[in-house]
């Protein structure tokens, strides 16, 4: 039974290892989210803005052309036409009313490709709260029109300057502001990792991925199990929406795919599962890139959103027991997926869910297999990357 | 009884305490950094021990840490550097550090081998307490180190209680809502906070760091408290120094006055 526990472990990973300063927004947290979150007025205004504002339930897309080159029944979770642009919007919209309940003035968060960052511009825009986006210097580089979205929405955009400055620096920073404004600030943090309860909770927000593919599979093949789920994986939240639901399901194989950057043995990677030991990294024990001294490694991917040297506490144990399977998709690969999907499909993806799209080639599956992939982001952030790669 | 325990035993009031990050400026200044911190009249040595990923720290000691681990600086070559730091060195000597790189070297053996060079405490900020009673505690008694907790002004008076049972060296009271270095000078809140926690009679000596760098700001946490640490403030005298024992000897001496 895969299950966070009462102390934030999944089996062996996650917990709150966190600075004493951290442990009173913590434990405010820990102690009032379930029970905020489950509220009728939380579900009602959640719900809500979930279907007006998001824009769900997103489409179960029967991919056809595809699935005739592949000898398979290929779906696509269309994460993509989420309002913004990608998945992290249902965690963003949950965690603003949650901050609100709390009686938060001032949101901060961080970003790695700037789609968590826009999705919390976008909801503090929508309930009018103070909003500094942290941003790793490169990513902001490379991430612009996001980093401009976020200004228009009226958020302030941070970089930031230490390591690597990609999405591990943009955490760093943003827990160091959070110690600094305690009282009247809600971290939004975008993915399944963080200290206990940030990963389940955001997990559970993102959760309405996988309860919505039941429901949509149910209609269009008569069950609710798909025979694979495929998701790409970062920090991990578009992955574990789309696997909550099939966690206990064990005929449903959930494949994860990591970013294995110019290649998993070229020092030039973020395949966290494939080069990683256990460790702690930004308040939970999990699966690092790390030297032999406990120093965290600077990751690398094409993909920003990708860019991370950990990943959430489930997914490590998700790894560890074996529950799902891990595939490392290099940039080149993820690049010519994005192309596929473009000219097959005509769905241009963020260069993170082409991962998951290549991961069709490292898979074994049977002929009239049901494949569902998670969509989770679309490609207009992603154009200079792209036009820079030049391969199309 | 450790070194810590005699020095509060010796010493109630004006404790000042220097952190400092192993391996810099230079790889090889960790030990002179100590004795020359001994020499110029400070009373406990804070090695800080460099990490990629330090949360609770501002810019200077993340740039401090940075530079350490450029220059070649690991848990492995601090304990190298310190082995024989008891021929010259008898203030007590807190470990501090990040939580991975201890428990990739292994913490028993971490533990053990602070033992052997002649550690007396550590500060471990991301090694929450019930973590702490769960598994390392025995550990940490075996080898006969004493553990520091944080507290802040955000800790509720119920857990200062709860950490001050289980701390068995000093408690370190966070001066602020901060990281290390964000913020100078001390506020009425501030003091407001040093009053209430001195008014709850901990039976463990209470240090404060984080704001403090000159001798006023020493002087005022030490009304309120056993004493004070620095650590930004030193490590941007030491950050340019031609000449690191006598800047570490001008510093500390203006300071302690």
């Amino acid at each position: 039974m895969i299950k966070v526990d009462e102390k934030g472990f999944y089996g062996k990973f996650g917990g709150a290892y966190i600075p004493e300063m951290l442990h009173p927004n913590i434990e405010e947290l820990r102690e009032n989210y379930e029970q905020i979150v489950a509220s009728p007025e939380f579900q009602e205004e959640f719900q809500m803005l979930l279907r007006d504002f998001v824009g769900r339930p997103t489409p179960l897309y029967f991919a056809k052309r595809m699935s005739e080159k592949y000898g398979a029944k290929i779906y696509f979770k269309r994460e993509d036409l989420c309002h913004t642009g990608a998945h992290k919007v249902n965690n963003t919209v949950g965690q603003i009313i949650l901050a609100k309940k709390l009686g938060k003035k001032r949101i901060i968060a961080e970003t790695g490709a700037g789609q968590h960052g826009v999705a919390t511009a976008t909801v503090c825009a929508l309930m009018g709260m103070d909003c500094t986006i942290y941003m790793g210097a490169l990513d902001i580089q490379r991430q612009r029109p996001n980093v401009e979205r976020m200004r228009i929405l009226g958020a302030k955009v941070v970089p930031a300057t230490s390591g690597s400055q990609t999405l591990k620096d943009a955490t760093n920073e943003a827990m160091r502001q959070w110690i600094n404004n305690p009282v009247d600030t809600h971290y939004i943090i975008g993915s399944v990792v963080g200290p206990h309860p940030y990963p389940e909770m955001v997990a559970r927000f993102q959760a309405v991925i996988s309860e919505e593919i039941k429901k949509q599979l149910l209609e269009k093949e008569g069950t609710e199990n798909p025979d694979i789920l495929i998701a790409c994986v970062g920090g991990g939240s578009n992955a574990a929406g789309t696997f909550y639901h099939y966690y206990n399901v064990p005929q449903v194989r959930l494949v994860a795919a990591e970013a294995a950057g110019l290649g998993v043995s070229s020092g030039k990677s973020a395949a966290t599962t494939a080069l990683g030991t256990p460790g702690i990294l930004h308040g939970s024990k999990t699966l690092l890139m790390q030297t032999e001294d406990g120093q965290v490694v600077e990751p690398h991917s094409i993909s920003a959103g990708l860019d991370y040297p950990g990943i959430g506490p489930v997914h490590a144990h998700l790894f560890d027991i074996g529950r799902a399977e891990f595939v490392a998709v290099e940039d080149e690969d993820a690049m010519k997926a994005g192309i596929e999907l473009s000219r097959m499909e005509g769905i241009i993806p963020a260069i993170e869910t082409a991962h998951a799209v290549h991961a069709l080639n490292m898979i074994e599956f049977k002929k009239d297999d049901i494949i569902v992939i998670n969509l989770s982001g679309r490609g207009d952030k992603d154009l200079d990357t792209y036009i820079k790669w030049g391969g199309y | 009884m450790n070194r810590i325990h005699t020095l509060f035993q010796n010493k109630k009031e004006r404790v000042l305490s220097i952190y400092f990050t192993a391996g810099f400026p230079a790889l090889e200044d960790t030990l002179p950094t100590m004795q020359a911190i001994e020499s110029a009249g400070a009373d406990i040595i804070e090695i800080g021990v460099p990490y990629s990923d330090p949360i609770a720290d501002g810019p200077t000691i993340q740039d401090s840490n940075m530079i350490a681990l450029e220059n070649g600086m690991s848990l492995k070559k601090l304990f190298e550097q310190i082995k024989d730091m008891r021929q010259t060195v008898s203030i007590p000597v807190v470990l501090m550090g990040y939580l991975n790189p201890i428990i990739q070297y292994g913490m028993e053996s971490f533990l053990k081998k602070c033992q052997e060079v002649g550690v007396d405490g550590l500060i471990l900020p991301d090694l929450p307490m019930q973590q702490y009673l769960d598994e390392f505690k025995t550990l940490f008694e075996q080898y006969g180190l004493s553990n520091t907790f944080l507290i802040s002004p955000q800790t509720s008076e119920q857990r200062i209680r709860e950490i001050d049972e289980h701390s068995n060296g000093f408690i370190y009271m966070v001066s602020s809502h901060s990281i290390t270095g964000a913020k100078t000078g001390i506020t009425e809140a501030q003091i407001a906070y040093f009053k209430r926690v001195q008014a709850m009679n901990l039976k463990n000596p209470r240090l404060i760091g984080f704001g403090i760098s000159d001798a006023e700001t020493f002087g005022t946490a030490s009304q309120y408290s056993n004493g004070a640490i620095i650590g930004s403030a030193f490590i941007k005298k030491v950050k340019d120094s031609k000449d690191l024992k006598a800047d570490i000897h001008a510093y500390i001496k203006s300071v302690i006055q």
